[in-house]
């Protein structure tokens, strides 16, 4: 016990409180010392002990004392202990509460328990020897009196100090807290470098890796939510992945296409696909895309966009639009033929084709008279079949037409922008009306 | 005599601000008259537009239409822009007033009935014109006052009339 020294109890700069723990009586090697209830503060530095009563009484011993310490179990009767074997005292030690003690070592009893944590901590603190990395520097001298030397730092040096001891204890705090995701995001640097490298490889090489390998990079890559390389290099040209796509599309979506009459919602293409792939899915990304590099694969397929935003991918064969062009050239542009002529393709994607034709204005002169009676008779063959049946709402016209609901709203929409229907919006839906005004 | 409505008012999409240019033109047009007629029909000054959403010349009870507020604004300040049928009571376009009859034509016939009763020259107060018991079954009889004192400055721009400022109120000489 004649290892310790009073003390302010203080913690000096670069000194951190570690635990402490209350209800530590003190022994002297194996008697009791008088110091029976206190407080035992573990710092990076030191041990210190207050007393819980009379809290000037305060001592504290440099752990650069302690050789090894062992933990004693509680017994009945008895508290668990930590037995702290210590150094010879050093020559420069200051007075403590013994001159002189025949052991070497002291006893902490831990009566309100802790001593797991204690022991825990202690154990920490005397593998890293912090103290010899950052060496507490000197307390401020004070003048002291009384004859224990006891210190106290006292107003604005003792709150400055407070302040910075807060202010260690908070920085240590946020560092630990953020040391794991520092290293979460050097792996992730090195995870982000490997892929670029793995692109730029791709792009070096391109020709000589099989389409297959390709792909699966791809497949990583955009996985990785990196944006594929290749794509950016020339406007227009897809990736070859979006050009197989394309042509996979175009097979499969004959068939489904004409049941439609010609015309799907992407939505409704989006799900057919997956649904028929049922492993590789399909992003909607990958499906745009593919459905932009229709016309210049030279698939009979569309992909259109409508005013609304709505995207439709759409049979194009120019065969079909070629036999509408032509039995207008060649029939007489009277009303009649023309209404014939539509009715034949009352359900085909093509009428939606001209349509968004002639709402931009066509062009082409030559057809234009022929479009534009052609405008006016569409026009009167949707208003007959709203006019038949008073009023309707795209559901219901849906229904007449055997068209997607989605679909049939664009027509009633369209029909409306040229003035042939006008709306009734209310509580009960959107309905459509011949044009009286 | 009661009331008739415009064939529009029976159709549901009257009640609908439309989308088209052209046609909502025409649907604004035919919903001015219908507004001004109704109003002159019912002797009708001022209008605020929550109360007029639920009179029945905005709301269709029959059909369960109504014309939103929105679009009643906008009735009211196409009125507005034609003519100078309507202007604004407040900048929240929730008061307006509605001027069926022109400040004008209205002092006209206030100077016909004066003169025709030989009372030019004479004073009156705008209560007695707009209220007094001489008055009553005149077209201008009920005239707010506001509009009275339009119609009266509209007459003395023309020299036909001088407001005057008395202790409790206005007065109007004819002259």
């Amino acid at each position: 016990m004649d290892r310790f020294s009073w003390s302010n109890g203080l913690l000096e700069i670069n000194e951190t409180l570690v635990i402490q723990q209350r209800g530590i009586r003190l022994y002297d090697g194996d008697d009791k010392a008088k110091l029976d209830s206190g407080v035992a503060l573990l710092s990076t530095h030191r041990l210190i002990w207050r007393d819980v009563k009379n809290h000037e009484c305060c001592i504290a011993m440099p752990l650069s004392q302690i050789v090894f310490f062992e933990e004693q179990a509680a017994g009945i009767g008895k508290s668990a202990k930590i037995i702290i074997h210590l150094h010879a005292t050093p020559a420069n030690k200051e007075t403590g509460p013994y001159q002189h003690s025949k052991y070497s070592f002291i006893k902490l009893s831990f009566k309100e328990h802790g001593q797991i944590e204690f022991h825990r901590r202690l154990t920490e603190e005397m593998t890293q020897k912090r103290w010899e990395s950052t060496p507490a520097s000197q307390p401020i001298p004070t003048a002291t009196g009384s004859q224990t030397g006891r210190t106290r730092a006292v107003g604005i040096v003792g709150i400055e100090r407070k302040i910075e001891e807060k202010r260690k204890e908070t920085d240590k705090n946020i560092s630990e807290a953020f040391e794991d995701l520092s290293k979460l995001m050097v792996k992730a640097k090195e995870m982000v470098e490997l892929s670029r490298s793995i692109a730029n490889k791709i792009k070096d090489k391109q020709g000589n890796i099989t389409e297959d390998e390709t792909i699966r990079f791809k497949s990583y890559l955009l996985s990785m939510g990196i944006a594929d390389p290749v794509t950016r290099e020339t406007h227009g040209s897809g990736t070859h992945y979006h050009m197989q796509l394309a042509k996979q599309l175009g097979d499969m979506l004959q068939v489904p296409l004409e049941e439609r009459g010609g015309m799907m919602a992407l939505t409704e293409v989006y799900c057919l696909v997956n649904r028929a792939r049922g492993m590789e899915l399909l992003s909607p990304e990958d499906l745009v895309n593919a459905c932009k590099v229709f016309e210049s694969l030279k698939l009979p397929l569309r992909l259109r966009v409508f005013d609304s935003g709505v995207m439709v991918v759409q049979l194009q064969s120019h065969s079909e639009e070629e036999m509408i062009s032509s039995a207008l050239d060649n029939v007489s542009c009277t009303i009649p033929n023309i209404m014939l002529t539509l009715t034949r393709f009352r359900r085909h994607a093509v009428l939606d084709t001209h349509l968004r034709k002639m709402s931009s204005h066509s062009r082409e002169t030559s057809r234009f008279n022929a479009l534009n009676s052609f405008r006016d008779v569409f026009g009167r063959l949707l208003l007959l079949q709203v006019s038949d049946k008073g009023s309707l709402t795209a559901e219901e016209f849906a229904k007449l037409l055997g068209l997607s609901v989605l679909l049939s709203k664009e027509r009633l929409l369209l029909a409306e922008k040229m003035g042939h229907l006008c709306t009734d919006d209310s509580v009960e839906g959107l309905r459509f009306y011949p044009n009286l005004f | 005599m009661s009331f008739e409505w415009p064939w529009q008012y029976n159709f549901p999409p009257f009640f609908t601000l439309q989308p088209n240019v052209d046609t909502r033109q025409k649907q604004l047009a035919a919903w001015c008259s219908l507004a001004l007629s109704y109003c002159r029909h019912h002797k009708l000054y001022t209008l605020d537009v929550m109360e007029a959403q639920e009179s029945p010349v905005f709301n269709n009870k029959k059909m369960e239409r109504k014309l939103s507020i929105e679009a009643i604004q906008v009735v009211f300040e196409e009125l507005r822009k034609k003519g100078e049928f309507s202007s604004w009571l407040d900048k929240n376009k929730s008061r307006c007033l509605v001027m069926w009859r022109r400040p004008e034509e209205w002092g006209k016939l206030i100077h016909q009935w004066v003169s025709k009763n030989g009372m030019v020259n004479s004073v009156f107060t705008l209560y007695e014109l707009s209220n007094g018991d001489d008055t009553e079954g005149e077209e201008f009889h009920g005239l707010e006052d506001w509009m009275l004192l339009r119609s009266l400055q509209a007459l003395q721009t023309d020299g036909k009339a001088e407001i005057i400022i008395m202790d409790d109120g206005k007065g109007v000489k004819f002259f």
